[in-house]
C-alpha cells in the first residue's frame, strides 16, 4: 500500500467514524457554503461541531435496539 | 471504490457454483451431524456462503426487478444537497454509518436466549430469515425512501396507506420504544445484580462521559477520536480497578445492589441523562459506545476465527417442545419472536428511512448499504449464537434459568439442570463464577452475561493469563451496558419529543421543546412508562426477561411486518404485481408469527392472563406465591400481568388494523391499470450540476 492509498484510507476512516457519531464532513459543508451560499458566514469547526451535536439528538431514530 | 462486477463468465459461474457447494456442504454438516459436537467454523462458513449467495443473486434480483433502482437517477442527497443532512457520500462511508446505526444489543441477546432450543433452529432462522425477510425489509424501505426525498417510515405510510394508518403506526412505534428501553435496561439490571465489579465499572462510565463532554466542549472542541481514546483508556482502568472494588470490604458493599435498587437507579439516571444538555453526557457516551461496539464486534469475530470453538450445545434440545426455562412457548412462533434483530428487525426500517437515504449518492448503492448492512448484522447474531452454544450447556442453563426453577444455590441448580439431561456439577458452576470474578452465575438471564462468559472463554483461549478471564468478562459486560445505556438516554429523549408532540395537540405550550415545564413533564412521563415495565421485570416471578422479551419480540416483529406491508403495497401500486411475493411472503409470515405469539401470550397456558389467574387464585385462597412476600406484592404481580395482557392485545389489534389498511390499499391499486405510488419525479443524475 503506498502513501496516497494510506491517506485515502485514513480520510475514509475518519469520515466514517465522525458520521457514525452524527458529524458530517466539515470540508464538504464549507465547500457547499462557499459555492452556493457565499453570503452566509462560514462557521468554524467548533461551531459546526456544536450545532451538529445538538441536531443529532433532536429527531427520531438514530440507533437500534 | 467500486464493487467487483461479476460478469457471467465461465470462471464466474464456476466460482459461484463452488461457493454454493461449500455452503450446502457446511449447512449439511451443521444440520445433519448428530451425536458428536461440531466445530463453530462449519456454522460460520455456512453463514458466509449463504450471505454471499443471497447478496449476489437475491438482492440483485430485488434491485433490478422489484425496486428497479436506477443508477442514472438523482438521489435526494444530490437534489437537496445542503452539506449537513443531505450530502452525497462515499458508499463505504454510508455503509459504515448505516451498520453502526442498526447494530445494537438486540442481535447479541436474542440468539443467546434462543440457544435453549439448540443451535440449529436459531441458525436456520437467522440465515434464511435475513436473506428473505430482514435484509429485504431494510433494502426495500431504503429504496422506497430514496425515491421519496428520504421520507420517514411514518410519512411514507401516511402517503401510501392513508393518514389514519400513519397515526396508528406512529403510536405503535412509541409503544415499541418504551418496551425496547425497558427490556434493554432490564438486561443491564440482570447483569449487574449483586455484582460490585460490574456495577462499579458501569457507574464509572458516568464521570468518564462527563469528563469527555467537558473536554470536547471547551478543551479540544470536536476532537472525537482523541477524546474517545482517552475515554477508552479510563474505561479499561476502571475495569482493572473494579477487581479491587469487588474484593474490598468497604467499597464492595457500596456497589452491591439488588435488582429493585438497580431498577430505581437506572430510572433516575435515565431521567437526569435526558434532561441534561446532550454535549455533557449523552453525546460523549454515544461516541464511546459506537467505537467500542464496532471494536468489540471485530474482536468477537477474530476470537471465533482464532479459537474455532466446538459447539457444546446439542443441535436440538428437548426444549423445542416449549417447556424451556429461558423462555416459554413452542418453536413456532416463539423462536421467530425471540430472535428479532439479527434475522429481521422492524427498528431498522426507521434507520433505513432516516439518515441513510439522505446520504446515498447513487441509487445503485442502496443494495450494498441496505441489504449488505443487514447481512453484517445477521453475522453478528451468528457470532452471538456461537458464543452461547460453545459454552457448557449446564453453565448456559444455570445462567439463563429463573431462580424459581433452579433454586438459588449451585447445589440445587446443578441437580435441577442435570435432571434436564445437561449433566453439570456444582463445582463446575462455582468455578465458572470464580473464574469470571463473580460470586454466582445463577439466573443471570438477559443474554449479556452469557455472551460475556462465552466471549471471555474464547478470548481467554487465545490470550491466556491469570485473572484475564474475569477482565474479559467485565469488559464484555461493560461494553453491552455502555451501549444499552446510550440507547436508554437517546431513546428517552426521542420518546420525550414524541410525547411533547402528542401533548401539544391537547395543550399547545407543552410542545415547546425549549420549555422546562414541557421538558420535565414529558421526560417524567416517558421515564415513567419504560420505568414501569423495568421495575415490573425486576420483581417478576420468572426473572423478568422470560416475561418481557416476548413482548419486545412481538413489538419489533410487528413493526417489521408493517414495514414489509408498506413495501408490498408500493410494489402493487407500481404495477409490479408479479413480484408482490418478495415483500409479501415475509410480511404474511411475520403477521402469522406475531398474531400467534400474541394470542398465546394473551390467552392460554403460557399467557399473561393465566399467570394473573394463578396469582389471583392464590390470593383468594389466602396464600403467597414466590417471589411475593406480602399481599401487596401479590396484588402488584396480578396487576402487572393484566397490564402485559392488555399491551399484547393492543399489539394484536395494531397488526390487524395495519393489515386491514394494507389489504385495502393493495386491492384498490390492483384494479387501477396505472402506477399510483407517490414517487418523486425522475431527475437524471447528469442534469444536476455537480455540487
Amino acid at each position: 500500500m503506498n502513501m496516497s492509498n494510506l491517506q485515502a484510507f485514513r480520510k475514509w476512516a475518519v469520515q466514517t467514524a465522525r458520521l457514525c457519531c452524527g458529524i458530517p464532513d466539515y470540508d464538504v459543508y464549507v465547500k457547499h457554503l462557499r459555492e452556493h451560499h457565499p453570503e452566509r458566514p462560514v462557521p468554524s469547526y467548533k461551531e459546526f461541531f456544536r450545532e451538529r451535536q445538538i441536531a443529532r439528538y433532536k429527531g427520531t431514530g438514530g440507533r437500534c435496539c | 471504490m467500486s464493487t467487483v462486477a461479476v460478469k457471467p463468465s465461465p470462471a464466474g459461474k464456476i466460482l459461484w457454483a463452488a461457493i454454493a457447494i461449500i455452503g450446502a456442504w457446511c449447512l449439511g454438516v451443521v444440520a445433519l451431524r448428530r451425536g458428536e459436537p461440531i466445530n463453530a467454523i462449519w456454522l460460520v462458513a455456512a453463514a458466509i456462503s449463504v450471505f454471499v449467495i443471497g447478496y449476489r443473486f437475491y438482492s440483485k434480483f430485488i434491485n433490478d426487478k422489484v425496486l428497479c433502482m436506477d443508477p442514472s437517477r438523482a438521489t435526494p442527497a444530490v437534489l437537496r444537497n445542503d452539506g449537513l443532512d443531505y450530502v452525497p457520500t462515499d458508499k463505504w462511508v454510508v455503509f459504515g454509518h448505516h451498520f453502526a446505526a442498526i447494530a445494537g444489543a438486540g442481535p447479541l441477546v436474542g440468539p443467546v436466549l434462543a440457544a435453549q432450543m439448540g443451535y440449529l433452529p436459531g441458525t436456520l432462522w437467522i440465515l434464511f430469515g435475513v436473506v428473505f425477510a430482514g435484509a429485504v425489509q431494510d433494502f426495500m424501505i431504503l429504496g422506497l425512501s430514496v425515491r421519496r426525498d428520504g421520507r420517514s417510515l411514518g410519512n411514507m405510510l401516511r402517503d401510501e396507506l392513508g393518514p389514519v394508518a400513519g397515526v396508528v403506526a406512529m403510536f405503535g412505534v412509541l409503544v415499541l420504544m418504551m418496551i425496547v428501553l425497558a427490556v434493554l435496561a432490564l438486561v443491564v439490571v440482570k447483569a449487574l445484580t449483586h455484582s460490585p465489579w460490574g456495577t462499579f465499572t458501569v457507574a464509572c462510565t458516568i464521570p468518564i462521559a462527563l469528563l469527555m463532554g467537558v473536554y470536547l466542549r471547551w478543551i479540544r472542541p470536536g476532537k472525537i477520536l482523541e477524546v474517545s481514546i482517552i475515554g477508552l483508556i479510563l474505561l479499561l482502568l476502571s475495569i482493572w480497578f473494579g477487581a479491587f472494588v469487588s474484593t474490598s470490604p468497604t467499597l464492595g458493599p457500596m456497589f452491591d445492589f439488588d435488582a429493585k435498587a438497580l431498577a430505581w437507579l437506572l430510572i433516575a439516571y435515565g431521567f437526569c441523562a435526558s434532561v441534561l444538555p446532550v454535549w455533557l453526557l449523552l453525546a460523549p457516551r454515544d461516541y464511546l459506545s459506537t467505537f467500542l461496539k464496532i471494536g468489540t464486534i471485530m474482536l468477537l469475530a477474530l476470537a471465533i476465527f482464532l479459537a474455532a470453538p466446538t459447539l457444546q450445545m446439542p443441535a436440538l434440545t428437548k426444549f423445542i417442545d416449549g417447556t424451556g426455562p429461558v423462555f416459554q412457548g413452542n418453536l413456532f412462533p416463539f423462536l421467530f419472536i425471540t430472535i428479532a434483530c439479527g434475522a429481521v428487525s422492524g427498528w431498522h426500517s426507521i434507520i433505513s428511512s432516516g439518515t441513510t437515504p439522505k446520504l446515498l449518492s447513487n441509487e445503485g448503492e442502496a443494495r450494498m448499504v441496505g441489504y449488505g448492512g443487514m447481512l453484517m448484522e445477521a453475522f453478528v447474531a451468528i457470532m452471538a449464537l456461537v458464543a452461547a452454544a460453545s459454552l457448557h450447556p449446564g453453565v448456559y442453563f444455570a445462567m439463563n434459568s429463573p431462580g424459581a426453577l433452579i433454586g438459588t444455590t449451585a447445589q440445587d441448580a446443578a441437580t435441577a439442570i442435570s435432571q434436564w439431561g445437561f449433566v453439570v456439577t456444582p463445582d463446575e458452576l462455582l468455578n465458572t463464577a470464580t473464574n469470571i470474578g463473580e460470586k454466582t452465575i445463577l439466573s443471570r438471564a438477559g443474554g449479556a452475561p452469557t455472551l460475556a462468559v462465552g466471549m471471555a472463554q474464547l478470548l481467554h483461549g487465545i490470550i491466556p493469563g491469570e485473572g484475564m478471564m474475569a477482565f474479559w468478562y467485565h469488559y464484555a459486560i461493560l461494553f453491552e451496558a455502555l451501549f444499552i445505556l446510550t440507547t436508554v438516554d437517546a431513546g428517552t429523549r426521542v420518546g420525550r419529543f414524541m410525547i411533547q408532540e402528542i401533548a401539544g395537540l391537547v395543550y399547545k405550550p407543552l410542545q415547546h421543546t425549549e420549555s422546562w415545564t414541557g421538558n420535565l413533564l414529558a421526560t417524567a412521563i416517558c421515564v415513567g412508562l419504560w420505568g414501569y415495565f423495568l421495575y415490573q421485570g425486576a420483581v417478576d416471578p420468572l426473572g423478568g426477561i422470560n416475561t418481557l422479551w416476548p413482548l419486545f419480540g412481538i413489538a419489533n416483529q410487528m413493526l417489521a411486518a408493517v414495514a414489509l406491508m408498506l413495501a408490498t403495497v408500493v410494489t402493487v401500486k407500481l404495477k409490479r404485481e408479479r413480484y408482490v411475493w418478495v415483500p409479501g411472503i415475509p410480511a404474511i409470515w411475520l403477521v402469522v408469527c406475531t398474531l400467534t405469539a400474541g394470542w398465546q401470550k394473551f390467552w392460554g397456558p403460557i399467557s399473561f392472563m393465566a399467570a394473573a389467574a394463578k396469582y389471583s387464585d392464590a390470593r383468594d385462597a389466602g396464600k403467597l406465591l414466590a417471589p411475593a412476600k406480602t399481599a401487596e406484592e401479590m396484588e402488584r404481580i396480578i396487576t402487572n400481568n393484566y397490564v402485559d395482557a392488555a399491551l399484547t392485545l393492543i399489539f394484536i389489534l395494531l397488526v390487524v388494523t395495519m393489515a386491514g389498511f394494507a389489504i385495502a390499499a393493495i386491492m384498490k391499486a390492483w384494479r387501477i391499470n396505472h402506477p399510483t405510488a407517490h414517487e418523486e419525479p425522475y431527475v437524471a443524475l447528469g442534469s444536476v450540476p455537480v455540487r
